[in-house]
C-alpha cells in the first residue's frame, strides 16, 4: 500500500471513528480513486478548496445561480433557498446529520447543480473537496 | 387536578379549529388539496419547490411533464426511469380530473378537456383567485415566485390554501 493511499484513509477517518463506516466515507474513498485516475498527481481532498469551490462565482451555468452559495448560502450551517423560494436545509453535516447518506442522491444533485453553476460536470476532485468542506462544518 | 386552564382552552381551540377545517375539506371546498402522501414523489418532486398536490392539474399535464423532466422549467429534474414510471402512475391516478377530481374540479374550471397545462399558476381559475394580489407582493424577497405557495399559504404543505 502506498503512502499516498494511507494518508487518504487517515484523512477520511480523521473526521471521527464512527465516520469511517458511513456511506459518505465510502463515497469519498470512491471519489479518491476516481480522482487518482483523473490526475496521477492527486494528493487528497481539501476542505479549504471545497470552501473556495462553494463560494466562487463561476457564472457558467444559469445566470441566477453563479455559485453553489447562490442556493445553499455562504455559510453551510445556515439554510439556503431554491430558485422557487423553497427553504433548503443547511448543507453542513453537523447541522443536518441526515445528509450524504445516499450516494445516488448525492450524485444526482452533483450532476444537476454542477451543471447549473459551472456549466459542466464536477470532477471527482471537486466533489471530494466539496464534501470534505461540508462534512467538516 | 393539576392541569391548568390554558392547556384545556388550547385543546378545545385546536379541536374546534380542525373540526372546522376538516369540515370544509370534507365538503369538497376549493381550499383543500390533499398533499403528496407518496414518499417517492415527496422526495423527487418536493426538494426544489413544494411537492404540488396532484389534484391541481389534470392527468394529461402530469403525463406531459413527466416525459420532459430533462427540460423542466429550465432545470434538469430527471430521475431514474423506473422511479419516473411510478411517480407518473401516482400523479395520474390522483390528478384533478381523475382520483382527485373531488378536490381539483373547481380549480380546473375553464381548462379544455385533453389540454395539458404545465403551470398551476397559469390555470384560469388560479389567475382569477390571485388577481388582487399586488405586484409588490409577488416581487417580495420572501416570495420570489408565484410557485412559492408556502410564502403566502402557510399551511400549503398540509394542503390548505385559505388566506
Ligand atoms: C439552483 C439552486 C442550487 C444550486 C446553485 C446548487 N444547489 Fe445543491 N441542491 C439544491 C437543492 C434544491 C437540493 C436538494 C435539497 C435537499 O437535499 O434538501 C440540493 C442538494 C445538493 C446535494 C445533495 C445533498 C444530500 O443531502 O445528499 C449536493 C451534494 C449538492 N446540492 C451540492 C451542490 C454543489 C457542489 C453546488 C455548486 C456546484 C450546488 N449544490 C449548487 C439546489 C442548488
Ligand atoms: C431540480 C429542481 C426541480 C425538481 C427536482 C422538480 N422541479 Fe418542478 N419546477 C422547478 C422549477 C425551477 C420550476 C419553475 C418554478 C417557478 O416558476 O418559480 C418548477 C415548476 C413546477 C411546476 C409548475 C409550478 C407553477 O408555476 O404552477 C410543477 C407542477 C412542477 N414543477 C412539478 C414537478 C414535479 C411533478 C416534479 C417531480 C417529478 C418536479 N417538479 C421536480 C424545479 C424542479
Ligand atoms: C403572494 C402571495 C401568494 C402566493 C405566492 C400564492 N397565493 Fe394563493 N392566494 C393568495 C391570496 C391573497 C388569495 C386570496 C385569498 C382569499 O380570497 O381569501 C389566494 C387564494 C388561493 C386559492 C383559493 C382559496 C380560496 O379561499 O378559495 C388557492 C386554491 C390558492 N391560492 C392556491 C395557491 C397555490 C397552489 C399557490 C402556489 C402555486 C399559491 N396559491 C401561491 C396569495 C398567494
Amino acid at each position: 500500500m502506498s503512502i499516498r493511499h494511507l494518508s487518504l484513509i487517515a484523512l477520511v477517518a480523521a473526521f471521527s471513528p464512527a465516520f469511517a463506516a458511513t456511506p459518505l466515507a465510502a463515497q469519498l474513498t470512491a471519489y479518491a480513486s476516481a480522482a487518482r485516475s483523473e490526475n496521477p498527481a492527486f494528493a487528497g481532498f481539501s476542505a479549504q478548496r471545497g470552501e473556495v469551490l462553494h463560494r466562487t462565482e463561476f457564472g457558467r451555468g444559469k445566470p441566477d445561480s453563479p455559485a453553489c452559495a447562490s442556493c445553499h448560502g455562504q455559510d453551510p450551517r445556515q439554510p439556503g433557498t431554491a430558485r422557487s423560494g423553497k427553504r433548503i436545509d443547511p448543507m453542513a453535516l453537523s447541522v443536518t446529520p441526515g445528509r450524504y447518506a445516499d450516494p445516488a442522491k448525492v450524485e444526482k444533485w452533483f450532476k444537476r447543480n454542477c451543471d447549473e453553476v459551472l456549466g459542466r460536470a464536477c470532477t471527482a476532485q471537486e466533489k471530494g473537496d466539496w464534501l470534505s468542506f461540508v462534512a467538516s462544518r | 387536578m393539576k392541569m391548568t386552564l390554558r392547556p384545556l382552552v388550547l385543546v378545545a381551540l385546536a379541536a374546534g379549529f380542525s373540526a372546522l377545517v376538516l369540515g370544509s375539506a370534507r365538503a369538497g371546498g376549493s381550499h383543500f388539496f390533499p398533499p403528496v402522501s407518496e414518499p417517492l414523489v415527496r422526495e423527487e418532486c418536493g426538494s426544489c419547490h413544494l411537492a404540488f398536490a396532484p389534484s391541481m392539474l389534470p392527468a394529461a399535464s402530469w403525463r406531459k411533464m413527466m416525459g420532459e423532466l430533462d427540460r423542466h422549467f429550465g432545470e434538469d429534474a430527471t430521475v431514474d426511469p423506473e422511479i419516473a414510471r411510478k411517480i407518473t402512475a401516482w400523479l395520474v391516478a390522483n390528478a384533478g380530473d381523475s382520483g382527485g377530481s373531488r378536490y381539483g374540479a373547481k380549480l380546473l374550471r375553464g381548462v379544455d378537456a385533453g389540454a395539458a397545462p404545465q403551470r398551476i399558476t397559469g390555470l384560469p381559475k388560479w389567475v382569477r383567485e390571485h388577481r388582487e394580489v399586488p405586484d409588490w407582493e409577488w416581487r417580495h424577497k420572501e416570495v420570489r415566485s408565484k410557485a412559492n405557495c408556502v410564502a403566502c399559504h402557510a399551511d400549503a404543505e398540509r394542503g390548505y390554501y385559505e388566506d
